[in-house]
């Protein structure tokens, strides 16, 4: 991981997601509003449909980058905003694309931008992860 | 939302164990590929005791601290009309299988936002030597009840 360039792409990948992976990350986070597999309570409460969860994509988008790191242990700090719902659709699903790009570097450490969309909509905002280099 | 919540001190959940295959549960929820998340020889040779948690892992110690404060009387949450606004985790190093964590929660903000309200909170999540291993900050968006 040396001579990182501003805004080369490091890693990239698009994920298919479906009710399925919205169960299955229900059952593996313990998160089990019902506005992620139910298509009755997210109508009730005004959603567009069924939300895949934001934990699950800002899971998913940091995954990208890991292999690239080589340790996750490199990573000291990780936030979103979660600023647009991925609405999976009960047959179509939802195609997530991650984009990770070097934002920044210092001495020991480098931003990571993590470019995040859904249904060629911007889905995290301000998607950062500081990474350290080296040792 | 009762403002009385900012600034008090939740007691500590109960600790948790962290298992190996409930690690390899989550690294496939959130399709991850790296073997360092199944493979325990993988994590050994980057160092690791066993399997290395994905990153957005610590929420499952912080949803434990988010449930005592959904539990706490009159805090009028609901959960379908509870929006995550957003997420951050600070680390000082990552969640391994054999780790047992303990999150201690505090509510460190909440404004009126709409009909309902914006509440930040902060879990500090610590090892059985009481080690920090991550900060989990979240920012929720705490939607008012009809009517």
């Amino acid at each position: 991981m040396t001579a990182l360039e501003i805004g080369a792409v490091i890693a990239e990948r698009t994920v298919q997601l479906t009710r399925e992976s919205l169960v299955r990350y229900a059952g593996a986070s313990g998160d089990f509003n019902p506005i992620h597999y139910r298509d009755d309570v997210a109508a009730r409460v005004g959603l567009p449909g069924v939300l895949a969860h934001g934990m699950l994509t800002m899971g998913l988008a940091v995954e990208t980058i890991v292999p690239w790191l080589g340790d996750a242990g490199r990573i000291v700090e990780y936030g979103v905003r979660f600023t647009r719902p991925v609405v999976v659709d009960a047959d179509a699903g939802a195609e997530v694309t991650v984009v990770a790009k070097v934002g920044a570097v210092d001495d020991d450490t480098a931003r990571i931008d993590l470019t995040v969309t859904a249904a060629e909509t911007t889905v995290l905002g301000k998607a950062q992860v500081r990474v350290r280099l080296g040792g | 939302m009762n403002p009385e919540l900012v600034g008090r001190d939740f007691p500590p959940t109960a600790p948790y164990l962290v298992g190996r295959e409930k690690v390899r549960e989550f690294a496939r929820a959130v399709f991850a590929t790296d073997p360092q998340h199944t493979d325990p020889d993988a994590a050994r040779a980057l160092g690791y005791a066993d399997v290395v948690a994905p990153p957005t892992f610590a929420m499952v110690v912080q949803d434990l601290t988010l449930q005592q404060l959904l539990a706490e009387p009159g805090s009028g949450i609901v959960l379908e009309r509870t929006v995550h606004a957003e997420q951050r985790f600070r680390y000082t190093r990552p969640i391994v299988a054999g780790d047992e964590l303990t999150g201690r929660l505090q509510v460190t903000g909440i404004r009126p936002f709409g009909k309902g309200a914006m509440v930040t909170s902060e879990a500090e999540i610590t090892d059985a030597d009481g080690a920090h291993v991550v900060t989990a900050t979240s920012v929720l968006l705490i939607g008012g009840e009809d009517q």
